[in-house]
């Protein structure tokens, strides 16, 4: 059961060849099994799985199931959920119990769909490998003193290792894309504003965008189906009308334009990792796309404008843990100062505490200008790269990340080079389009993700680009050894 | 560009955060070796740019005067750390 | 040495809106503590912020009101710090680009002269909690029921030269938020707020001195007060070679005195930054021209009418026009009562040194207008004599619901103008005064005006008060032989 899709899973829970009841016991037993070397989930609810999976069931028998009814998922521990602990992977938040509900959970809960647990996550979502968590790194299915990727590198191990048919996951910076491709499976960061962020935990409100994480892209499709839409609690929430993303799946891809940036594909970049992606490149010309190179010439700026913006947007997020109202709060505080700054340096891991300064400091007298301001200048200018590009391709491909999976701990001492794993992912964030990563490759034995960036809500398309590859090859069906 | 010890310890105050002597050190570096990452910032030619706050220029939705909210006071107060007659308990607070 | 006061105010005016600046809780008053304080209002996880419209509206009608220009586009800010009574760590506010910008209001000053007090700009931002400082075993209680209350903060130029003119305007702005409905003007409860920017100068000096700000002054005779004495401290330092330090004082009205707040003032750097939660508001010339058609009609307007409709004088006219609670009282107790003219003099004398002694307002006095226009119409009528009109009215002021007719019955109080009845009580008062009857008779003709008071209290005595003093002088006279 554990190696079927979503799309899978729910034509069998609807023929009656299984439970969702039995489902769900069945991946509840393989976490039990296998997770204890990967901990890629923070928090695992069996009892509440187990009943909503019962649940599912009795509307199933009264003829009232969607796609998702009685499907066992998983959220990323950064979406709240009304009675299950939610964590952040923070100290700040161990023993946060939230008595409401992402505007994602209970859409996911609406749908009828089960879900398993909450995943792991870099703290706060700050981090590209999953060990700045207050609960242990997670380990990269396809080799267990490999990163699985962060922020969201508890979905995507838990997805590879088939703990879970699919998660939820956000991405900032690259915190979908740059797991997935880690872990050899399929991620969407959608359009900002396609995907509601209420009660998901703000990291930098104008970069996160909540999105998928799954085997194929017509799973993917399948999540986005119930995750997009307008929320009237989320003021930067898109009120556009949302198609059916599993509808275009099956379109023909001739004459899709891809675009090659060349600043993506420069002299720094692995060989062997540019050699890979051309392949899966050469794959869409086979299937009817034309691939012409194009330039977004702001590229080099994108980290230095991302350092500036998250950090500087986290700092304000990150003050309501105060040990006021909710979460840690120190021991025996002898004034307020004391609360507060105790609280703090207790609460939060020393990522988050470097990039709140850091945020801080861009925020500072004296500073506003020379750092916030021209970041969000240079914003533009990225952005306008983007428009400017998709006036004359409709989907742009790169690789995902600079290499295939790292070694736990080989960049933990040095946060500039850890920032630096996320250089072809960031740009998107700035500029808010949608992209995806989907397998394409492997080297030595590791998966290798091809990005596919589309333009403004064109979701559609990109998951039909990506289904299209996963009908013509079969990296997406790769699993790991163990 | 540097920074000073001293600048970390003023923007800890800042942000309250707690700092030992041996982590100002560690930061010193660390936050040194980011803001040489972001200071490329400053060879981009931004003249005339209007700077972007969020990717879709979109703007601000207006909600109706309408009371939605219920009084949820006993379940968000299981969840905090100190409280006693319906208030949240701090370190005395002194004008 | 002659010195010039420099006055600038700040005022923060509650908006009168049923529910928060960003969320769905209702601002009534006097709830129990953190009732009224939602998951948005606490800063729970993952929440955020909607704006309010009406907020916009209010602030909008403000704007028309002082000839201001209104900003089609404006944008909130985060303005960082740390308190428990700010549960985000930051506050929404508008920084750069305010809702109102400049504007003007116009006020008479006892002498009768025009003072135009120019107004800087008025933004839109979210009230914080309050901490009760009663003791809990050494902690302070935090109440978030107000944080998030919608308020604009009116900030004018340094225009006023004296606290009278500071308290005319102050009273003048009060009149002019309630006029239009959109702050209930209620200063105990702190719905209009005042922080008093004050400086001296060498008369004759151009450039300003130090100012000193005094903040939350919430009462008119507070704010003269206050004004006072910073103004006589500032003096005698000067005037000791000392230098004014720009600091945020603390006044005490009960005590008259004031002290720093250093607290306050400690390093603070506010990091404003665009606030990415919510996006920028533009509103529309529809918008405000459907603002513009529903204008009250305000203070100045109103004043003009009431010159003409009710044959007022500029001075009364001008104090019953100055809030809308007055001139709703004054309207209602002229209608009743008919003689216009009396009915001011009765509210502007006796009601309203009662309500200042006992800090009331016109909103919640204890007379109903409609009382008051059956006491005017029963004076000018001559059902009532000046004493017994007295007395009626301290019967109504303590909450005597009965009509007044009803209550001149019950109490006895109408007076006697029937002229035999009366001729017969002279007759017999002046029975038993003979000598006093020869020494009026033998006066000087000027002096007998005097005398005549001689006769009129044992005459009124007689008729128990209720003689009509003018029907019993004619008498008087009459057989007296003038």
């Amino acid at each position: 059961m554990h190696n079927k899709t979503v799309a899978e899973l729910a034509r069998d829970l609807s023929q009656g060849t299984y439970s969702s009841v039995e489902l769900t016991q069945h991946f509840l037993n393989r976490i039990k099994q296998e997770d204890t070397r990967y901990n890629s989930f923070i928090t695992v609810t069996e009892d509440d799985a187990l009943r909503d999976a019962k649940a599912a069931d009795e509307r199933r028998s009264r003829g009232e199931a969607t796609p998702w009814t009685g499907i066992p998922f998983a959220h990323k521990d950064i979406f709240c959920t009304n009675g299950v602990r939610t964590t952040c992977a923070s100290k700040m938040l161990e023993n946060f119990v939230p008595p409401y509900d992402a505007t994602v959970t209970a859409r996911f809960r609406d749908a009828g769909a089960v879900c398993l647990g909450k995943t792991n996550m870099d703290e706060f979502a700050m981090g590209s490998s999953t060990e700045n968590s207050h609960f242990g790194a997670t380990t990269n299915p396809w080799g267990e003193k490999l990163v699985p990727g962060g922020s969201s590198g508890g979905s995507a191990a838990a997805v590879a290792a088939r703990l879970t048919p699919a998660a939820t996951a956000t991405d900032t910076g690259g915190s979908i894309r740059q797991p997935a491709a880690f872990c050899g499976i399929t991620g969407l960061k959608p359009t900002y504003g396609r995907v509601s962020r209420y009660g998901m935990i703000a990291f930098a409100s104008s970069l996160d965008q909540g999105g998928t994480m799954s085997r194929t892209a017509e799973d993917s499709a399948m999540m986005l189906n119930v995750m997009a839409g307008f929320d009237p609690k989320d003021s930067t929430s898109v009120d556009q009308p949302v198609p059916d993303y599993t509808a275009n799946l099956n379109a023909p891809l001739k004459g899709l334009r891809v675009g090659l940036p060349k600043e993506y594909f420069s002299d720094q970049l692995d060989p062997v990792m540019a050699q890979t992606v051309r392949d899966a490149v050469r794959e869409y010309e086979a299937l009817g796309a034309t691939v012409k190179e194009i330039s977004l010439p702001n590229t080099h700026l994108a980290i230095a404008a991302y350092y500036v913006i998250a950090p500087a947007e986290a700092s304000a997020n990150l003050s309501r843990f105060d040990g006021v109202r909710y979460g840690y709060r120190c021991d025996n505080p002898k004034d307020l100062m004391d609360l507060y700054t105790r609280t703090r340096a207790e609460g939060f891991g020393s990522e988050v505490k470097r990039r709140i300064l850091v945020g801080s400091y861009a925020l500072s007298a004296g500073f506003f200008d020379a750092y916030y301001l021209k970041a969000q200048k240079v914003r533009r200018l990225i952005q306008q790269d983007f428009v400017e590009a998709f006036k004359s391709v409709d989907i742009i491909m790169s690789p995902s990340t600079p290499s295939p999976a790292f070694a736990l701990g080989s960049n933990t001492d040095d946060p500039v080079k850890m920032y630096l794993e996320d250089i072809f992912t960031i740009a998107i964030n700035l500029a808010g389009v949608p992209a995806m990563s989907i397998p394409a490759g492997q080297i030595k034995s590791l998966p290798v993700g091809l990005q596919l960036i589309g333009n403004y809500f064109d979701e559609a398309r990109l998951l039909n680009a990506a289904h299209q590859f996963q009908q013509a090859t079969d990296w997406h069906q790769q699993s790991p050894a163990g | 560009m540097s920074i000073s010890r001293e600048d970390i310890e003023k923007v800890a105050v800042l942000a309250r955060i707690r700092l030992e002597d041996d982590q100002v050190e560690a930061l010193e570096k660390d936050l040194g070796n980011i803001l040489n990452l972001v200071d490329q910032l400053q060879a981009a030619d931004t003249a005339d740019v209007e700077p972007l706050a969020h990717p879709l220029d979109a703007v601000q939705r207006l909600r109706p005067d309408q009371v939605t909210e219920i009084d949820q006071r006993e379940a968000f107060q299981k969840i905090a750390p100190a409280t006693e007659d319906g208030l949240y308990l701090v370190p005395r607070v002194i004008e | 040495m002659q010195w010039e006061v420099v006055i600038g105010l700040e005022i923060h005016v509650q908006l009168a809106t049923q529910t928060k600046i960003f969320s769905g809780s209702s601002t009534a008053y006097g709830a129990e503590p953190n009732t009224q304080a939602s998951a948005v209002d606490l800063a729970m996880p993952g929440t955020l912020p909607v704006a309010n419209e009406q907020a916009f509206r209010y602030a909008t009608m403000f704007g028309l009101a002082i000839d201001a220009e209104i900003n089609r586009r404006s944008v909130f800010e985060r303005k960082n710090y740390f308190y428990p009574d700010l549960p985000k760590g930051y506050q929404t506010t508008q920084l750069a680009e305010p809702i109102v910008g400049p504007g003007h209001v116009d006020v008479q000053l006892a002498d009768g002269t025009e003072k135009r007090v120019r107004i800087h700009h008025a933004h839109l931002e979210e009230d914080a909690g309050k901490s009760l400082h009663e003791d809990y075993h050494g902690m302070s209680g935090i109440d978030l029921n107000r944080a998030g209350t919608p308020l604009i903060e009116i900030v004018t130029e340094p225009d006023m030269r004296s606290a009278e003119e500071a308290v005319a305007f102050a009273r003048k702005l009060h009149g002019l938020v309630t006029s239009l409905g959109i702050c209930d003007g209620d200063m105990s409860q702190g719905s209009l707020r005042f922080d008093v920017n004050i400086s001296v100068r060498p008369e004759g000096e151009e450039k300003l001195g130090t100012r000193t700000e005094t903040k939350n002054l919430n009462s008119f005779r507070f704010m003269e007060s206050a004004i006072h004495h910073e103004v006589e401290r500032q003096i005698d330092i000067l005037e000791d070679g000392g230098t004014i330090v720009q600091e945020t004082r603390l006044y005490n009205g009960d005590r008259n005195e004031s002290k720093s707040m250093r607290s306050k003032e400690e390093a603070n750097d506010y990091r404003y930054f665009p606030c990415p939660d919510l996006l920028p508001v533009v509103i529309d010339d529809a918008f405000i021209d459907s603002l513009r058609a529903q204008m009250p009609e305000l203070p100045d307007a109103k004043k003009t009418r009431f010159q003409a409709e009710y044959a007022l004088s500029d001075y009364d006219a001008n104090l019953v026009s100055s809030n809308s609670a007055i001139a709703d009282y004054f309207e209602q107790t002229a209608k009743v009562g008919g003689d216009a003219k009396l009915a001011a003099n009765w509210i502007l004398g006796e009601l309203s040194a009662r309500l200042n002694a006992e800090d009331r307002s016109f909103r919640n006095c204890p007379v109903p207008a409609e009382r008051l226009g059956q006491l005017v119409q029963r004076i000018s009528d001559n059902t009532l004599s000046s004493s017994g009109a007295k007395k009626v009215f301290e019967l109504l002021w303590n909450g005597e619901s009965a009509d007044v007719d009803e209550l001149i019955e019950r109490e006895g109080l109408k007076q006697v103008s029937d002229t035999g009845e009366l001729e017969k009580l002279v007759d017999s008062v002046l029975a038993d005064m003979p000598e006093q009857i020869e020494q009026y008779q033998s006066a000087d003709p000027g002096k007998r005006k005097k005398l005549m008071g001689g006769f009129m209290g044992p005459l009124m005595k007689a008729s128990k008060g209720q003689g009509n003093p003018k029907v019993l002088t004619e008498i008087l006279k009459k057989k007296l032989g003038d």
